[in-house]
C-alpha cells in the first residue's frame, strides 16, 4: 500500500463532496450500468451535473427517502450498480427498513451515501446530525461501512464501490471542508486499514477514521514530544474490519484507543472491542460522542463540546497505558 | 399477449385456487384470505398476458410480477408450479425449515419471484424501480405490482405511485386488491380510505376499477392499460377475501388455521369448483 501522508493539519482547497461528484461523473461515462438516485439533495453535494450529463441514469426521488431506497433496490434488481444519497440521518434512519429488506435481505447491492457525517452537520443541528448511522448499517448482515477522512480517500472509495456486489454499502462523508491527510497517489483498499505511524517502541495504538484522523495525528505529535511512542491506524473501513492489522497492533502495543465522530456505544470503538474481546483482550479507551444527541453550532465548537479533540485522545492514551 | 379465452382462464383460476389451498394445507395454516382472492388475476396474468420462461425465470425481457402484499406468496407458488417453474409438490414444503417457499415472497429462494416483499409498501417502490431499470434498457416488457388495500395504509405505496407518475413509467401496472379487509377487520373501520380508486387517479395513475373475479374484465383492463402511453396504470380489483376457501370466504380472515375436517371440506369444494369450470 503506497501512502503519501501529508498531515500538515491544513484544509484541502477542494470540497470533499467533489471527490464523490466528480469521480462519479467520470465513472458514469465509462460504465453505463451505474445509476444515481438522490432525495432532493443533489445541490448539497454537487451531483446535479450527473442528472445533466446522464438524464437517463440519474434520478430525483424527491423528499421521499423510503421510496427512493426502494427505487434504488428495484434498479439493482435489473442489473444496475446504484448509488443512493441523502443526508446521513435520512439515508439511515429514514429508510432503514427499506434498505434492510428491499436491498440487503433481498440480496441486492445498493451503495448508500450519507453526507454530513456526525458533527460535520454543524449548522443543520441535532435533527440532521448522524451519530448512529454507521451503527445501523453495521447491524445489517453482509454490509460494508466506510468513514473516509479526506478527498483522496473518498475518491478512491467511490472508485472501488461498484466492485462490491454482495451486501449493501454505506459511506458516511463530509460535504464541505476537510483537512487534507493524504496526497495524490495514495492507494487505499476497502477492508484494509492504513498505518500512519508505527515503530517497535509503540506502547499504544490509536485506531481512528474520518475527521478524527487529523486529531489523532495531532495527538501523536503531542505524545512524541512527551516521549511516548504510539501507533496510528486510519481504520476507514469499519466493516469488514481489518482484524489482522488490529490484532497485530494489539499484540505489539498492548493498549488501544479508538477515536470516532459517532456514538461510541455502537461504532468504531464497539467493532474494535468486539474483535479484541474475541481474539486478544486488550485495555481500550473510547474517544467519541458519549451516548449523546447532536446539537447545532459550528463544527469546531461541536468537536470541543463532544471531546473530539487531540488532547482528549492524549489523555485516553495515558489512561489506557496505566491500565496495562 | 394471448387472445382472451374466458373458459380456459376460469379453469386455470379454479386450478390455482385448489393448488393454493393444497400449498397452505401442507403446513396446516397460513394466509389463505389474501391468497385466494388473487387467483383470477394470476390466471389472467400467467394464462394470457405475461411473457415468462419457466426454464429461465430471470430472462431479462420477461414481464415481472411483484406481490407487494408478500403474504399472498401461496397463490404465486401454486401458479408458478402449475406453469412449470418447478414441480408443484416442491411448494408443499411451505414454511417448513429450509424451505424455498416462505410465507412472504423471496427472490433469493423461489424461481419466478422477482422481488422480495413482506414489509408492506416496499414492493411498490422496488417494482417501480424495476420498471425504471427496464425503461433505461429499452425493454418491451411490463412490471405488474399487486398491492393490498390494507397495505395502502402505508405512505410508501403513495410515494411509489407519485414517483411512477413523475417519471412517466407506462411500463408498470399496479393492481389494488380491494378486498375490504385487513388483519384487524374491515378496512373501512381500521383506517378508512374513502374512494381508493379516486385517490389513485388523483396521484396521476390511469385508473380503472373492475370485478376482480371476472377474468374477462381483468384482461380487458390490462389491454386498456397497455394502450395508455406516458402514464402508469392502476387497476382496482374489487375482490372477496378468501374467495373459494369455504372456511375463509365468509369470515374474510387474514390468516387461517382450520381443523382437518374444515380443510377436507374446503379442498373438496375447490375440487368440485374445478370440475364445474371444466364442464361449463
Amino acid at each position: 500500500m503506497n501512502v503519501n501522508l501529508i498531515g500538515k493539519h491544513e484544509k484541502d482547497s477542494r470540497a470533499s463532496r467533489d471527490a464523490l461528484a466528480l469521480t462519479l461523473n467520470e465513472m458514469m461515462a465509462q460504465d453505463k450500468s451505474i445509476c444515481y438516485v438522490d432525495c432532493d439533495l443533489m445541490g448539497c453535494i454537487n451531483t446535479k451535473q450527473l442528472m445533466k450529463n446522464y438524464p437517463d441514469r440519474a434520478f430525483e426521488a424527491g423528499i421521499a427517502e423510503a421510496n427512493g431506497a426502494g427505487i434504488a433496490a428495484g434498479l439493482a434488481a435489473t442489473g444496475k450498480k446504484v448509488f443512493f444519497h441523502s443526508f446521513g440521518t435520512f439515508s439511515s434512519r429514514r429508510c432503514y427498513d427499506q434498505i434492510y429488506m428491499s436491498a440487503a435481505y433481498a440480496g441486492l447491492t445498493v451503495h448508500v451515501l450519507g453526507s454530513d457525517a456526525g458533527v460535520t452537520a454543524a449548522f443543520n443541528g441535532g435533527t440532521h446530525m448522524p451519530l448512529e448511522d454507521a451503527a445501523m448499517y453495521l447491524s445489517i448482515p453482509e454490509s460494508t461501512v466506510l468513514d473516509p477522512c479526506d478527498y483522496e480517500q473518498l475518491k478512491s472509495i467511490t472508485q472501488q464501490l461498484p466492485g462490491i456486489t454482495r451486501g449493501v454499502t454505506f459511506t458516511r462523508f463530509v460535504r464541505k471542508d476537510v483537512i487534507q491527510v493524504y496526497g495524490e497517489g495514495t492507494q487505499f483498499e476497502i477492508g484494509k486499514g492504513v498505518v500512519l505511524h508505527e515503530s517497535d517502541k509503540d506502547v499504544c495504538t490509536i485506531v481512528t477514521s474520518g475527521i478524527m484522523v487529523d486529531e489523532a495525528l495531532k495527538a501523536y505529535e503531542s505524545l512524541q514530544a512527551e516521549g511516548i511512542d504510539v501507533r496510528v491506524i486510519d481504520m476507514f473501513t469499519w466493516k469488514p474490519l481489518d482484524e489482522a492489522l488490529l490484532l497485530k497492533a494489539a499484540r505489539e502495543t498492548g493498549a488501544i484507543v479508538t477515536a470516532e465522530n459517532h456514538n461510541t456505544a455502537c461504532g468504531l470503538g464497539s467493532v474494535v472491542a468486539n474483535c479484541l474481546a474475541h481474539n486478544c483482550p486488550t485495555p481500550q479507551e473510547f474517544v467519541g460522542v458519549q451516548d449523546q444527541f447532536g446539537q447545532v453550532g459550528p463544527q469546531s465548537f461541536l468537536m470541543d463540546e463532544y471531546g473530539l479533540r487531540a488532547p482528549v485522545i492524549v489523555e485516553a492514551v495515558k489512561k489506557v497505558i496505566a491500565r496495562k | 399477449m394471448k387472445e382472451l379465452n374466458v373458459k380456459e382462464l376460469q379453469i386455470l383460476a379454479a386450478r390455482i385456487r385448489l393448488e393454493t389451498l393444497k400449498v397452505i394445507h401442507s403446513r396446516g395454516f397460513g394466509h389463505v384470505g389474501g391468497s385466494m382472492d388473487l387467483a383470477d388475476l394470476m390466471a389472467v396474468l400467467y394464462g394470457a398476458v405475461m411473457k415468462y420462461n419457466p426454464e429461465n425465470p430471470r430472462w431479462p425481457d420477461r414481464d415481472w410480477l411483484v406481490l407487494s402484499k408478500g403474504h399472498a406468496g401461496p397463490v404465486a407458488y401454486a401458479t408458478f408450479g402449475l406453469m412449470g417453474f418447478y414441480p408443484l409438490e416442491d411448494a408443499y414444503t411451505l414454511n417448513h425449515p429450509h424451505t424455498h417457499f416462505p410465507s412472504h415472497t423471496d427472490r433469493k429462494l423461489t424461481p419466478g419471484v422477482d422481488l422480495t416483499t413482506g414489509s408492506l409498501g416496499q414492493g411498490v417502490s422496488t417494482a417501480t424501480g424495476a420498471a425504471l431499470g427496464n425503461k433505461i434498457d429499452g425493454r418491451d416488457n411490463h412490471v405488474f405490482c399487486v398491492v393490498g388495500d390494507g397495505e395502502a395504509d402505508e405512505g410508501q405505496v403513495w410515494e411509489g405511485f407519485h414517483f411512477a407518475y413523475a417519471h412517466k413509467l407506462d411500463n408498470i401496472v399496479y393492481f389494488i386488491d380491494n378486498n375490504g379487509y385487513q388483519l384487524d377487520g374491515p378496512t373501512a373501520t381500521i383506517l378508512d380510505h374513502g374512494d381508493i380508486a379516486r385517490k389513485a387517479e388523483a396521484f396521476g395513475l390511469y385508473t380503472q376499477q373492475v370485478d376482480g373475479h371476472d377474468v374477462a374484465a381483468i384482461y380487458n383492463a390490462i389491454v386498456n392499460a397497455y394502450a395508455k402511453k406516458g402514464v402508469p396504470s392502476c387497476i382496482v380489483l374489487n375482490t372477496s377475501k378468501g374467495k373459494g376457501a369455504t372456511f375463509a370466504e365468509v369470515s374474510h380472515e387474514h390468516s387461517s388455521q382450520p381443523s382437518e375436517e374444515k380443510w377436507a371440506e374446503a379442498l373438496a369444494a375447490a375440487e368440485k369448483a374445478l370440475a364445474e369450470a371444466e364442464k361449463a
